[in-house]
């Protein structure tokens, strides 16, 4: 099951070689999130409107390798924005992919960016 | 700068020279004689304030090792581990700058010049002098007492002494017999002892009973019957003469012809305090000894205190461990300057038996005079138990009590006790197996340490406790990362919640009401500002009452759920705020796909309907299951489903079920008098009109129902939030009731009320709990910690004491007329449609499901 998690790692902005077109800005809900689809990745996007900020994360909750993190709830811990896993409510820092109410390992984060209101995805492959 | 520091002298010199200023800092020197159990708890205590660093303490003990668990001193036969017993090892005292002595017994001291001496001739000079000498055992004086063989049991070096000379007898004799003198908690504790070290046991007994400090007869002679059937042998009424032997006991003299051979006697008659230092330099004593202190614990010197079992307090030695530590805590804060902290008037003296095998305690006032409250005796002395409560004349307060046999309450019926906390309408529910009408009672903090909270990762209260008094975790997300406790099925949350907040509390640490880091407010709060400033999204209520941040996945579905309860809101409105079954209106499994739970109310359905259930199960390969809320559950359903799935139920007539909200779940039904032959009322019908009632509502937690026609309760309704049961005359109503985690019985609301007069009550009882509980509270849980109990409640309810019915009636009605299927809403209409696929830019379902064969269905992969 672990191999899933090998597919996704974190991808620093000035690492990406592709934007992935992802989807209108309006296929998000406010304040929540949606998951997007790129080749064999699913990749949970969120629209953190009360910061005007997006986030993109692997959809792959590390806990149990389960593809949810998409449904979870944002919001932040002590300022860092978060989203916590639907299934147990364990809860990842947006900026960095952080367990922070655990010792999971850390979520893979990329680079979101937002062009005529469509959502693009960075990837580095 | 230079630091001068002199031990031992008067006092300890700290010279700082800061620059051209010269400060000299007299630094005080307090000196503890007896490192026992409350001399020790004195240093640790201590310790813990800020202002011991001004203080040097130099502490002696007359025993060659630190201070010891005296109470558990019997552990000490089952290892002979004496380190184990330790309060704290040696170099505890070293770490924390306290100067420990031991082996060396202080022996005067001069109150004028303020010193003391010790047995090895050395003198030390203090400011404030803390006697905790603690007690001796009390050796009547009986002829022979002297006689080898003949122990007291007070410090590891008596038990040594016992083992030494309990198998010196067992290699001359195999069926050697030993005599316990005294009948008491020490002696029963000591007869034990007996028994393990492998000889006969004797108790013998002046008094006609047994702890007759504790325990009333009846409750003597169970005890009594249960020790014989353990092996102790028991003499009462007894008084002994001499004892027998020449050089060595072989036995004790009663009366001329009663006689009891035994070869060694452990004698545990009582203590006497060591006062012996108060006597040698005129401090003020007690007719028969103690040294006497006031609530400050200062002794007539007012620079000596005395405390823990030497300490005379309100005319008497308190020969229990707790006293003592609160007489340190005391002392401590008296030294220091915190004058306000007194003992207090009353001191608990309620005690339980450590005897393994044989639960006895009593607390409060076990025995009490009838003009004084009422008793209530539970006895069966085949299975050797007893248990008496003692009730105030009102029957609202629990006085005292005894158990024998069964001590299992005895924690909680304390905490009740001590806390004056409410007892139930029938007292007699304390302390009645749960067979025969007892009722779960009681508090988280009352549990044993060594309870499971969390027994998915096994954590116990102990552990969470520990977490939070070590300052590990200092709220419940911390308790949670640190010990790991609610990370698994989350069962324990509530509880996990309740004992966090108590344990913060005991340790003075302030209990944020708040819901979460982003509101200062509690629930009741927030209801209150939502309902009057009319908000109506998530935001509004944030910025205008939060902290300044985001929110949470705590503070959003609770106001989601609020919002719901004020405005009937469906959990479509917002759903980015709605916990994540709301949001989908559905209960999301184990792999992220979702179960469908039709309302089906009060458990009647059609076969029509039956098929149905059953064809779109089969047409969407679900998994198929009749719940324990008696209705069908299809699993494994993906997101794409849901909705397909919904459009062919409600086709068939289906509405949701709200199996995944805080809401109204079931109303289970038993057949009722449209079949059974013993109904006395439709309780199918009653409890389908009350499922529609309340269907959709959303409240603190979720809500179930039942109604059974009659006292055979088959619909188990005493087990739900709300239960009626068909009597003669009309419907019991009984409310607060809970299986899961902590199951109790429904309490009784109103009696023989019609079927108007139910729903009247149930609409208040509803929205009054729905108003007032805190978040995910459920109304067990709300019930138990209202204050004035039941009593209270049906003053709310039915007499209407707030002057609030009419509004609750009314709030309830606006929300039961605006009820509205949130699924049939979310199929008609394209915008809620969208939320129910798995990616937002293609039509595909989600790639990572595996299922796999299990009997004739499916299920999800295992988790490894
Ligand atoms: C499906 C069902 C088990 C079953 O297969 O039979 C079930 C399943 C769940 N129960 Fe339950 N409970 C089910 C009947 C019960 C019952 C029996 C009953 O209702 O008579 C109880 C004990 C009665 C009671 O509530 O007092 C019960 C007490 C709980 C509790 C403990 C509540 C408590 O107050 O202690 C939880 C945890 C919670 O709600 O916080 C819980 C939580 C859950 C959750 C929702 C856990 C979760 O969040 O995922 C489970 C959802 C599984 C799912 O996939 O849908 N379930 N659960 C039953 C659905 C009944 C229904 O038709 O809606
Ligand atoms: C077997 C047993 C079981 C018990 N079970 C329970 C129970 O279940 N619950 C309960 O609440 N209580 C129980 N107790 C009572 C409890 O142990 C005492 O209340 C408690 O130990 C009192 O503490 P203390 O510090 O006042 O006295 P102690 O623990 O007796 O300590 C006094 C110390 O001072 C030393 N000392 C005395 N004079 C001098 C001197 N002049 N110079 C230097 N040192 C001196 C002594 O040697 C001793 O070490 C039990 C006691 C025993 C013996
Ligand atoms: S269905 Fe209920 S009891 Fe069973 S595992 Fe889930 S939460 Fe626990
Ligand atoms: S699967 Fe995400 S928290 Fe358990």
């Amino acid at each position: 099951m672990e191999e899933i998690l090998e597919t996704y790692t974190a991808t620093e902005l000035e690492h990406v070689k592709v934007w992935f077109k992802a989807a209108s800005t309006k296929d998000f809900p406010v304040d929540g999130g949606a998951c997007i689809k790129y080749k064999d990745k699913q990749i949970a996007v969120f629209n953190f409107a009360r910061l005007d900020k997006w986030y993109a994360c692997q959809n792959v909750c590390p806990h149990k390798m389960e593809m949810v993190l998409s449904r979870g709830m944002i919001g932040d811990d002590k300022g860092t924005p978060k989203v916590a896993c639907p299934l147990h409510k364990k809860t990842f820092s947006l900026e960095n992919g952080e367990n922070l109410n655990g010792d999971l390992e850390a979520i893979a984060t990329y680079p979101v960016k937002i062009e005529n209101d469509f959502v693009y995805i960075g990837f580095s492959e | 700068m230079f630091i001068f520091i002199k031990t031992h002298k008067k006092y300890v010199i700290l010279r700082i020279f800061v620059s051209k200023y010269q400060i000299i800092v007299r630094m005080k020197t307090i000196i503890v004689v007896g490192n026992g159990m409350v001399g020790y708890k004195f240093c640790e205590k201590f310790v813990a304030k800020e202002e011991s660093k001004n203080y040097k303490v130099i502490v002696f003990g007359e025993e060659p090792r630190p201070a010891y668990d005296r109470v558990h001193l019997s552990e000490f036969f089952e290892n002979q581990d004496a380190k184990a017993l330790e309060m704290a090892p040696a170099e505890w005292y070293t770490e924390n700058d306290i100067e420990l002595i031991v082996n060396e017994r202080v022996t005067d001291i001069h109150k004028t010049t303020k010193k003391i001496t010790t047995a090895k001739d050395r003198e030390f000079s203090y400011d404030y002098l803390v006697l905790a000498t603690g007690s001796s055992a009390f050796v009547p004086p009986i002829k022979g007492v002297e006689k080898e063989g003949v122990f007291v049991y007070r410090t590891i070096e008596d038990l040594e002494g016992m083992l030494d000379y309990a198998s010196k007898l067992k290699s001359k004799n195999a069926n050697a017999k030993a005599a316990v003198l005294g009948g008491g908690l020490l002696g029963l504790e000591a007869g034990k002892a007996v028994m393990d070290m492998g000889l006969e046991p004797h108790i013998v007994e002046f008094a006609p009973k047994l702890m007759p400090r504790q325990l009333d007869s009846r409750s003597s002679q169970v005890l009594q019957l249960k020790l014989e059937s353990i092996g102790l042998n028991i003499h009462l009424s007894k008084a002994t003469n001499q004892i027998l032997g020449d050089k060595s006991i072989v036995g004790m003299e009663f009366g001329e012809d009663d006689v009891l051979d035994v070869e060694m006697l452990i004698i545990s008659a009582g203590i006497r305090p060591r006062d012996e230092l108060g006597k040698t330099c005129d401090l003020e004593m007690g007719v028969r000894g103690g040294i006497v202190v006031n609530n400050k614990m200062q002794t007539s010197d007012e620079s000596i205190y005395a405390i823990g079992e030497v300490a005379l307090y309100n005319q008497m030695i308190y020969g229990l461990v707790a006293p003592g530590y609160d007489m340190a805590g005391v002392a401590v804060d008296q030294i220091i300057g915190e004058a306000e902290t007194l003992m207090p008037e009353e001191i608990d003296m309620s005690t339980k038996l450590k005897l393994i095998g044989v639960d006895v305690a009593s607390f409060g006032e076990p025995f009490m005079p009838a003009s004084k409250g009422h008793s209530i005796i539970f006895e069966n002395k085949t299975q050797h138990l007893y248990k008496r409560i003692n009730v105030s004349l009102d029957g609202k307060s629990l006085l005292g009590g005894i158990l024998v046999g069964d001590a299992t309450d005895y924690s909680m019926l304390h905490q009740v006790y001590l806390n004056g906390m409410a007892i139930p309408e029938d007292p007699a529910q304390l302390i009645l197996p749960a067979s025969e009408g007892g009722a779960a009672f009681g508090d988280v903090m009352d549990l044993p340490d060594e309870a499971q909270i969390c027994s998915c990762e096994s954590v116990t209260k102990g552990q969470i406790c520990a977490a939070i008094e070590s300052g590990e975790a200092t709220d419940i997300a911390g308790v949670v990362s640190c010990t790991k406790a609610g990370t698994g099925c989350g069962g324990c949350k509530p509880m996990l919640a309740d004992l966090t907040n108590a344990t913060l509390k005991s340790l003075g640490i302030e209990v944020k009401e708040g819901v979460c880091e982003h509101f200062d407010l509690n629930r009741q709060d927030l209801y209150k500002i939502i309902q009057v400033k009319e908000y109506k999204t998530f935001n509004e209520v944030l910025d205008n009452h939060g902290n300044g941040g985001h929110g949470c996945e705590l503070c959003k579905p609770l106001i989601a759920s609020l919002m719901a309860s004020i405005n009937a809101d469906t959990a479509n409105k917002e759903y980015a705020i709605q916990d994540s079954n709301d949001r989908f209106l559905a209960n999301i499994q184990r792999n992220g796909t979702y179960s469908v739970v039709p309302r089906v109310p009060g458990g009647e359905i059609t076969p029509d309907k039956l098929i149905a259930l059953g064809e779109i199960a089969k047409k969407y390969d679900l998994y198929t299951k009749i719940t324990g809320g008696v209705r069908i559950d299809l699993f494994g359903a993906t997101l794409n489903q849901l909705p397909l799935i919904w459009k062919e139920l409600i086709g068939h007539g289906f509405e949701s079920g709200h199996a995944y909200g805080k809401s109204l779940r079931t109303v289970k039904t038993c057949v009722g008098s449209t079949w059974c032959r013993y109904g006395m009322d439709e309780s199918v019908s009653f409890g389908i009109e009350l499922e529609n009632r309340y269907r959709g509502i959303r409240a603190p937690h979720k809500i179930k129902g039942g109604v059974s026609g009659c006292i055979r309760e088959c619909a188990e309704a005493r087990g739900k939030d709300f239960g009626l049961i068909a009597v003669e005359g009309g419907w019991n109503l009984y409310v607060g009731g809970n299986g899961g985690a902590t199951p109790r019985h429904a309490e009784l609301l109103a009696e023989q009320i019609d079927n108007e007069t139910v729903i009247k009550y149930l609409d208040r009882y509803l929205m009054f709990y729905m108003r007032t509980a805190k978040p995910l509270q459920r109304t067990a849980a709300w019930q138990e910690r209202l204050e004035g109990g039941m009593e209270y409640l049906k003053e709310v309810i039915i007499e209407d004491k707030l002057g609030i019915a009419v509004d609750l009636e009314k709030e309830m009605e606006t929300l039961v007329n605006k009820f509205e299927c949130e699924w049939t809403q979310a199929i008609n209409d394209p915008e809620m449609m969208k939320r129910f696929s798995h990616f937002v830019n293609s039509e595909e379902e989600d790639d990572n499901l595996v299922f796999v064969p299990m009997r004739d269905q499916k299920m999800p992969e295992p988790w490894n």
